[in-house]
């Protein structure tokens, strides 16, 4: 809209090192070794995942530690076919919440190891409740995309 | 409860991609639009509030006081609100707390963002902890993608009717955008165009998104002795609701969304609603995706669950309807992330007050003004009124 005038191109980098603290890295260290650790609540009998290292409702400290099911239900989905800055991965991705077995909470990952070349292909693989289990990378970093996705059962 | 407030003016910029001015300008253009409309002077403010979403969208960190004189705050007490997408609510919230405490009797509440200067996705990324969540939520239209379709899975209503009342919305918001003067999209599109669309965040398509503006608003809250000094229009803060959830996005069932309904109850029952759809005459509903106002709807209590399409399909709720929303075309036409909420707050205001132009609902006495901020996380309501 009307005159442009000027711009100033900047980029400002602000490299951070963050403390992962006691729970994360229980849980990265455990990517590591091919398990999913959770935290359990002794108050509301909930089980976190990945594990915290407080309760978010009753505010305990957690340190009961649990290896949580590497399968669960699917309860959402998302599908992109197209690239987006800090996408996880090239297109297209299906990023998902999980209910894992034994868990009460929805874990963010992908799916995946189905046709997705298109949002209707997609559509016909996986809906609410469809089951999945984790699909792991061969080489384990200690990172959350150590499992590559959950693919149907 | 506190003394009676009243909102007794409001300024927008034109909305767009704003390369002719500078950020600061930019904020001078609603500041003094509002000081313009209402005949006030500056000298006569007691305080300034603004806010915007987090600085690394324009690259500058507490701009509140790059924009000191701008807001014509040398002087006086400032404060900064920051709640995401719904800080213009929180700003308005913060106005309202500082006159009706009794501290002050003229404050005057600034939103602003500058979209097009940065990279507004990269920074939406930065609201998620580092850990886990930001490597699969980059940006927003992911969240309110899965919450979609959770909640039409969970209440079994068809994808084809939950397309075709997103396509509903976002025709008829595209077009109500043209007697809005400050909006940044207006377009005509046919259904097919919306239905067709490329997928941002399947079920997500373009049309259902609303896109990056540059843009301000401004607004003047005052304590009744000074509304009635001042002999301006007022549209009186009637009701005020905010309520908020656990931080992880899957802790929290975002269907049947608890925070998203008590925003809303408290802010009734403080107004004395019994029947929102009934009693309430406009709703500005904070509406960045058309499926998400479907969901709100629901959550406000305008219908009950699983309601939404069918009503959406039959008119309820559009401009003609029995309660229409977001006659300015909302969020989804003009989305100054900072703004938006206040956008939201002006637009009922302007409504209540007679002041809305072309897009006037005839006789409006009641207004609801709304947005939502986090991941999913937190949900704001204001409800104005013509009469105190």
């Amino acid at each position: 809209m009307k005159k442009d005038f000027n711009t100033l191109s900047n980029v400002i980098r602000l490299p951070h090192k963050y403390a992962a603290g006691p729970a994360f890295t229980k849980f990265y260290n455990g990517l590591k070794e091919g398990m999913i650790y959770g935290t359990s609540c002794p108050s509301c009998k909930k089980t976190y995942v990945p594990g915290r290292s407080y309760c978010p409702d009753c505010l305990n400290n957690l340190d009961e530690w649990v290896e949580v099911a590497q399968e669960g239900e699917v309860v959402s989905w998302t599908y992109s076919d197209k690239e987006f800055f800090g996408m996880p991965g090239k297109p297209p991705v299906i990023v998902a919440l999980i209910r894992l077995d034994g868990t009460d909470c929805n874990l963010l990952h992908l799916l995946g190891g189905v046709d997705m070349g298109s949002a209707d292909a997609v559509n016909a693989a996986f809906k609410r409740g469809t089951r999945v289990k984790a699909v792991w990378n061969e080489e384990k970093k200690g990172h959350v995309l150590d499992i590559k996705y959950f693919e149907p059962i | 409860m506190g003394r009676p407030v009243a909102i007794i003016g409001s300024g927008q910029t034109k909305h767009g991609r704003r390369f002719d001015v500078t950020y600061p300008e930019l904020v001078k253009e609603a500041v003094d639009a509002v000081f313009e409309q209402t005949g006030i002077s500056p000298d006569d403010i007691d305080g300034v509030v603004s806010g915007t979403m987090p600085s690394m969208m324009e690259g500058v960190a507490l701009t509140h006081f790059y924009f000191a004189d701008v807001l014509r705050s040398v002087g006086k007490p400032i404060l900064k609100t920051e709640t995401c997408g719904s800080t213009g609510v929180s700003l308005a919230f913060t106005g309202y707390y500082w006159v009706t405490s009794g501290l002050a009797d003229l404050v005057l509440v600034v939103g602003s963002e500058k979209m097009h200067e940065g990279d507004s996705q990269a920074t939406m990324t930065t609201v998620l902890e580092p850990f886990y969540q930001r490597f699969f939520i980059a940006g927003a239209p992911g969240i309110f993608s899965m919450q979609s379709q959770e909640w039409s899975v969970r209440f079994g209503i068809p994808e084809e009717k939950v397309r075709a009342a997103a396509t509903r919305i976002s025709v008829d918001h595209h077009n109500d955008a043209f007697d809005n003067p400050f909006a940044h999209i207006q377009k005509k599109l046919t259904e097919d165009e919306v239905n067709n669309a490329r997928i941002i965040t399947y079920p997500v398509r373009l049309w259902d998104v609303c896109p990056n503006s540059d843009g301000a608003c401004a607004m003047l809250f005052a304590s009744e002795e000074k509304a009635k000094e001042l002999g301006l229009k007022a549209a009186w803060v009637k009701g005020v609701g905010y309520s908020g959830e656990e931080y992880w996005f899957g802790d929290s069932d975002k269907v049947v969304w608890q925070c998203a309904i008590d925003a809303a109850r408290q802010a009734y029952d403080m107004a004395g609603i019994k029947s929102p759809r009934k009693e309430l005459d406009v709703a500005e509903v904070y509406n960045p995706f058309t499926f998400q106002e479907l969901l709100y709807y629901e959550c406000f209590g305008f219908c009950d669950f699983g309601e939404a399409c069918d009503l959406t399909l039959q008119g309820v709720f559009s401009r003609a309807g029995e309660l229409p929303c977001d006659p300015s075309g909302g969020t989804l036409c003009t989305n100054p992330i900072g703004a938006t909420g206040l956008n939201r707050v002006a637009e009922a205001a302007m409504q209540v007050t007679g002041q809305a132009g072309d897009h006037q609902i005839p006789g409006a006495k009641l207004s609801l003004a709304h947005a939502m901020g986090g991941v999913d996380q937190y949900n704001g309501v204001m409800i104005l009124g013509s009469e105190k």
